[in-house]
Order: structure tokens, then C-alpha cells, then sequence
């Protein structure tokens, strides 16, 4: 009764997670260019030109250095969104709770912040960090233990979570930590060591004419390594190897002695942790201060993202770059065309339906059983399990 | 606390949920998770002020509203039940996509992207004042809410009675709970799965219609997240009409004092996470357990 019922789950993984095949990479491709139809269709359905809206979206993404800049910029807080859907997901969770867990990760960044105003550069960057981190990853700690402990489904308790903590850090700012003699529900500006520089100096030096006022920042580069480090985690280590085993197969990476509760818990903190990560750039890297209700859904963004990416963090790297330009380009389409941006939402919701759904169908064409990656791998755990689990 | 004023407006907020809780029911009986709740809200409710704004006529508003929730939760079912893919992936899908489509229309129909213009309400249900008194006391009952409040608390029962007391109901029930029984017995599990998520629709739909023709126009996002709290009404009354009925109420109490406490002192905020810190108890089961239908969320 108590038994987490990650096998239910692990269902879900099925073919969501790369398989390491070309279609890997095709079939995301057509779910966006498909997508995209749709969205050409639109256009021309309210008497615009599709031709003029795309060439403005792309035009707004890659005029210049400057507007790279912002695809890169905005990119940064979905590639940890992305990340951590990916990462829970790899081990048969579903973390809805993205969005509560960067509120949580970036009000611990700014509060140890504000605790530290003297603090060193060298040593107070890495703590905020951390901070970012231990707060995404506590966040999302509760849910995966009651999944662990009580097969609570986390999806239902992720949802909850982060209304719970939007309305704690909203009242936590507003009531407690709001900044002298302002009316902007927000806190007061981190220390200034405690701000990740910005790129534009660095590109600049390169010769790339990044303007100073882009505020694509270090955050960037934390995400990449971020990616790798999701990636190491996944395939390099047996913890990784344990979530991977309990995704395609609860009840055989139990057999095979991989302690099923423990994993589910770990991998639920460091998605959270990578999710609270989004601190990094929201508040060290831009804002420089917690603003209450700043996400407008990059949470739920990561779960686009994550599935387009099919759950690695090598796709979930470009999904958000793919995101990325379609937010910087929907700035444009708005001042030039006479089509609203919210059309971009469109796309990418349709995007994502056309994953899943083109998923399923891929997957009957090949029949089940040969498309099913988890089943052959939780044989092999069955075989030399003790071997690889230590 | 305790005012009449504010179990009044607990109503009128709890009235919405019902609707869209009764509608998760549906669905989630028949074995299809409905996050999808959420978005079928928002096009429920522009779909009202649409129609409304071009007839005049709020019924007609109405209509349209259940309508365009039925369209979108055909959606959530084709890619649930035939595709067989993920249904939370499909409900994030679908949320998304309502929260776009929905401030598209707006702009493309009214040329802002934040609301439409006023639209006018629903005229309250009266009997004519010369049929005398007994009129006139009915009148002081019936007319006291917008009519829709009446129609989410019948619906209460009839969904009672249908999930409890029809072969369709028990047919619903036995899919989400055995798909594989229903099937070896001749029902069609996806017909019945098709069933509950468009009932689901169709009444999310009509709590769409009743948000917005409560506020007499369409704000963009005007949803806020009651569809998850509907979802979370359901669960927290364990998967029962009447229990996700007292959660809504409940949790509408607490919107209605929470609105009231704004400016004061008392942290309004902790009044509003209310609802869904209870629906994390109740799953733990520190209240009498929870249990989803045992086939929630697997395709069949």
C-alpha cells in the first residue's frame, strides 16, 4: 500500500526519453516545423502575411549581436527549467513543480545574500549559488518524499507546492523583507559581489559587438555547465545509473538491490536543484533582487522544453535556445506586424502537442515492443545488477 | 469573519469550482487526469463574453461557453484516449495553449491583449410579483444568486446521481478503475473515457462561463489557477460530487476571506494556501486517505 508506484510512472518514460536514434532529433523537428504550418495558417487566417511574420520573428532573433544576446539571455532560466523536468523525469517522475521550486531557489539566493553584505566576491558567488540550489532542491525534497514514503503522485503535490510558494515568498516580501520606502513589492538589491557579471565586456573583447546593455550574463555559462553536469550525473555515476534504472523499471532496479525510495528523493532534489538554478540568472545575473510574481511560468516552460528535448540535457540545451528565439523574435512581431505575440504561445503549445502525439504514433509503427528501450535495460539490470549497483 | 456578507461572496466564488471540480470528477472517474481543467476555464469564459458581446443574450454566452470547453477538452481526449499519450503533458499542452489562444482572440476580436469590453450579466431568475406573496418569498430565494449558482448546486446531485445510481455512472466508475473488466464486458472503454473528459469539459466550461459573466467581461489569464484548485477540491473531497462540493465551499470561503483581509494586517496569503496545503494533507491521508481511481492516468 505504502510502496512508491514509480512503475506506474516509468510507464510515462517510455519512449519520452531519447533512444539515441536519429528520430531523436526528426521527430522534434517536424512536431516545430508542423507547428509552425499551424502557425503560418493562422497568420494568414486573420489576413496577415505568414512570410512577413516569420521573417520579423527571425529578424527580432538574429538581427544582431544584440539580439543574439537576448536568445541567449532568455534561454538561460528554461535550460534549468528544462533541465529539471528532464532530470526527474529520467527517473519516472513527473516535476510539475518547477516554478515553485525557482520562487523558493531564488528567495534563499537573495536572503543569504542580504545576509552577507560584506562578503567577498570569491566566496559569496559560490554561496549564492549553492543557496539557489539547496532551495530549489529542499523545495521539491517534500513532494519526492512523499511520493517515497506515502506513494503520494508528486504531480498533484508539485501543483500545490507552487502556489504554496508563490504565496510564502510574495508574503515574505511584502511583509517582511520589502525595501524601505518603496511601493514595488520586491526586496532590497544583493550585494554588488554578489551580481554575476555581465557578458557584453567579455564578447566585446572578442570583437563581437555585444552592446553593454545586453543583459545576457555569466548565468549563461552556468546553465551549460549545468547541462553537463546533468548529463555526467545521468551517465557517469551509479546515482544516475540508480534513477535511470528505477525510471525504465521500478520494480526491477528494486530486485537488482538499487534502494528505489532513496533514488526517488535524490532525483527529486536535484531537479529542484537545478530548477532553483533559474536564481542564478533572475536574480544574480539580472534583477540583483527577488521580485514577487517575477516567473510568469518558466516553470511550466521547462516541461515544453523538457519534452521537446525528449528528456536529455543535450536536447533540453536546444529546445530552450528554439524557445529562446521565439520569445526574443515575439518582442519583434509585436512592434512590426500586426499579429500579437501571443500567437508564439500557440506555437509552442501546438509544438508539444505534436511531440507527444507524434511520439505515440512513431512508436505504434514500430510496434511497442521494439521501440521500448526500459524493458531491455531492466533486463540487463536483472542480469548484472549486483555487479554495476554497488 | 463570519459575515453573511462573506459566506455570500463564498458562493459565488466556490460556484466556478464546483462546476470544474464536477467536471475533473467526470473525467478522472472514467480514468483521464484533466489538468487540462485550468485552460478549458479560460476558453469556457471567453467564449461567453464572446458570444455574449455579439447576441446580447448572457444564455447564449452560456451555451458557447460549454461549447468551446467541450471543443478543447475534445483535444485533451483525442490525444489521451486515441493517441494514448501522456494526459499531463496534454493538459500542460492545452493550458498553454488556452492561455495564447485566448489572449490572441482578445486582441484579434477587441484589439487589446488584456480584456474585452463590459459585457451585461445575467438577469437573476424571478417568478412576476402578481402572482402574490408565495411569488414574491420564492423570489427572495431564487433571485439572490445569479442563476448559475442554482444550476452548479443541481448539478451537485444530478452528477451524484448519475455516478451512483445510473449503468452509465457505474460504467464511468469501472473504467477508471478495471478498463480491462469494462472492455471484457463489451463497453467500450474508449467511449466511456471520451465521455468523461467531454462532460469535463463541458461543465468547466460552464464554470468559464459563469467567471466571466460574474465579472461582465473577459480578463486575460481570469482563470488564476482555479482550475488546479478545483482539481485539488476533487481531490481533497476524495473523488465525490458532494465531498469535492463542501472542498470547493470550503475553499471559496477562504478566496472570499482572503479578498476581504487584503490591506489588513493578517497575511492574506496564508488564507489563500488554504486549499491546497489541506489537499497535501488529505493525500498523506492524515484525514482519511485519498484514494484516485486505480487506473487514473494510464492509458488503456
Amino acid at each position: 500500500m505504502n510502496s512508491p508506484r514509480a512503475s506506474d510512472t516509468a510507464t510515462r518514460v517510455r519512449g519520452l526519453a531519447g533512444t539515441g536514434k536519429i528520430v531523436d532529433v526528426l521527430a522534434p523537428l517536424v512536431a516545430v516545423l508542423a507547428a509552425f504550418l499551424v502557425g503560418g495558417l493562422v497568420v494568414a487566417a486573420i489576413g496577415e502575411s505568414p512570410l512577413k511574420f516569420y521573417s520579423t520573428l527571425f529578424r527580432g532573433a538574429f538581427a544582431n549581436a544584440d539580439s543574439v544576446g537576448l536568445v541567449l539571455f532568455n534561454a538561460t532560466p528554461l535550460i534549468f527549467a528544462g533541465l529539471a523536468v528532464a532530470f526527474a523525469f529520467r527517473a519516472g517522475l513527473f516535476n510539475i513543480g518547477g516554478e515553485g521550486q525557482l520562487y523558493i531557489g531564488s528567495f534563499a539566493c537573495t536572503w543569504v545574500a542580504l545576509q552577507l553584505p560584506g562578503a567577498p566576491r570569491v566566496l559569496l558567488i559560490p554561496v549564492l549559488i549553492l543557496a539557489s540550489a539547496v532551495g530549489g532542491g529542499l523545495w521539491a525534497a517534500i513532494p519526492g518524499y512523499l511520493k517515497a514514503r506515502f506513494g503520494v503522485h508528486e504531480v498533484i503535490n508539485t501543483i500545490m507546492m507552487n502556489f504554496i510558494a508563490v504565496g510564502l515568498t510574495s508574503y515574505l516580501v511584502i511583509a517582511i523583507f520589502k525595501e524601505a520606502g518603496q511601493m514595488t513589492p520586491q526586496t532590497a538589491t544583493i550585494p554588488i559581489a554578489g551580481e554575476l557579471p555581465r557578458l557584453a565586456y567579455f564578447f566585446q573583447s572578442l570583437g563581437v559587438p555585444l552592446p553593454a546593455a545586453n543583459p545576457l550574463n555569466a548565468s549563461f555559462l552556468i546553465a551549460l555547465a549545468a547541462v553537463w553536469l546533468a548529463w555526467f550525473i545521468l551517465h557517469r555515476t551509479t546515482l544516475g545509473y540508480e534513477i535511470r534504472a528505477v525510471g525504465h523499471n521500478a520494480s526491477a532496479a528494486e530486485y537488482a538491490g538499487i534502494n528505489v525510495r532513496r533514488t526517488l528523493v535524490l532525483a527529486m532534489v536535484l531537479s529542484g536543484a537545478f530548477a532553483g538554478l533559474v536564481a542564478t540568472n533572475e536574480v544574480m545575473g539580472f534583477r540583483h533582487r527577488f521580485l514577487d510574481n517575477f516567473s510568469s511560468g518558466i516553470g511550466f516552460m521547462g516541461i515544453a522544453v523538457a519534452l521537446l528535448g525528449r528528456n536529455s540535457p543535450l536536447g533540453v540545451l536546444f529546445a530552450a535556445l528554439l524557445f529562446g528565439v521565439l520569445n526574443t523574435g515575439a518582442l519583434e512581431v509585436d512592434v512590426f506586424t500586426d499579429v500579437p505575440r501571443e500567437l508564439i504561445l500557440v506555437v509552442q503549445a501546438v509544438t508539444i502537442i505534436l511531440v507527444v502525439v507524434g511520439n505515440e504514433i512513431v512508436q505504434r509503427r514500430r510496434g511497442r515492443g521494439a521501440a521500448l528501450t526500459p524493458r531491455s535495460e531492466a533486463a540487463s539490470i536483472d542480469r548484472d545488477g549486483s555487479a554495476e549497483v554497488s | 469573519m463570519f459575515e453573511l456578507v462573506v459566506l455570500d461572496s463564498a458562493l459565488r466564488m466556490a460556484t466556478p469550482l464546483i462546476l470544474a471540480s464536477l467536471g475533473g470528477l467526470f473525467s478522472e472517474r472514467s480514468g483521464v487526469v484533466n489538468i487540462a481543467l485550468e485552460g478549458i476555464l479560460l476558453t469556457g469564459a471567453f467564449a461567453s463574453i464572446l458570444a455574449t458581446y455579439y447576441t446580447g443574450d448572457p444564455w447564449v454566452g452560456v451555451a458557447a461557453g460549454i461549447f468551446a470547453g467541450i471543443l478543447v477538452s475534445l483535444i485533451h481526449a483525442a490525444v489521451t484516449v486515441i493517441f494514448k499519450a501522456d494526459q499531463i503533458v496534454s493538459g500542460v499542452a492545452i493550458n498553454l495553449l488556452a492561455a495564447g489562444a485566448t489572449q490572441f482572440l482578445t486582441w484579434i476580436t477587441w484589439g487589446s491583449s488584456s480584456n474585452s469590453p463590459p459585457v451585461g450579466g445575467m438577469a437573476r431568475w424571478s417568478l412576476p410579483e402578481a402572482w402574490g406573496p408565495v411569488a414574491r418569498s420564492i423570489n427572495v430565494v431564487i433571485g439572490h444568486y445569479p442563476p448559475l449558482v442554482y444550476v452548479a448546486l443541481v448539478a451537485v446531485a444530478v452528477a451524484h446521481v448519475v455516478l451512483w445510481h445510473t449503468p452509465f455512472g457505474l460504467r464511468l466508475r469501472a473504467t477508471g478503475e478495471h478498463p480491462a473488466a469494462v472492455d471484457a464486458l463489451g463497453v467500450s472503454v474508449r467511449k466511456m473515457r471520451f465521455a468523461g473528459v467531454l462532460l469535463s469539459g463541458a461543465l468547466a466550461g460552464l464554470g468559464g462561463a459563469f467567471l466571466a459573466l460574474n465579472t461582465h467581461q473577459f480578463v486575460k489569464n481570469m482563470s488564476a489557477g482555479r482550475g488546479y484548485i478545483a482539481l485539488a477540491a476533487m481531490i481533497f473531497g476524495k473523488w465525490n460530487p458532494v465531498g469535492a462540493a463542501l472542498a470547493c465551499l470550503l475553499f471559496g470561503y477562504a478566496e472570499a476571506v482572503q479578498m476581504g483581509l487584503q490591506g489588513q494586517h493578517v497575511p492574506s496569503q496564508f488564507v489563500q494556501m488554504i486549499p491546497y496545503v489541506l489537499t497535501m494533507v488529505a493525500l498523506v491521508g492524515v484525514i482519511g486517505r485519498a484514494r484516485p481511481p486505480a487506473a487514473l492516468g494510464k492509458p488503456y
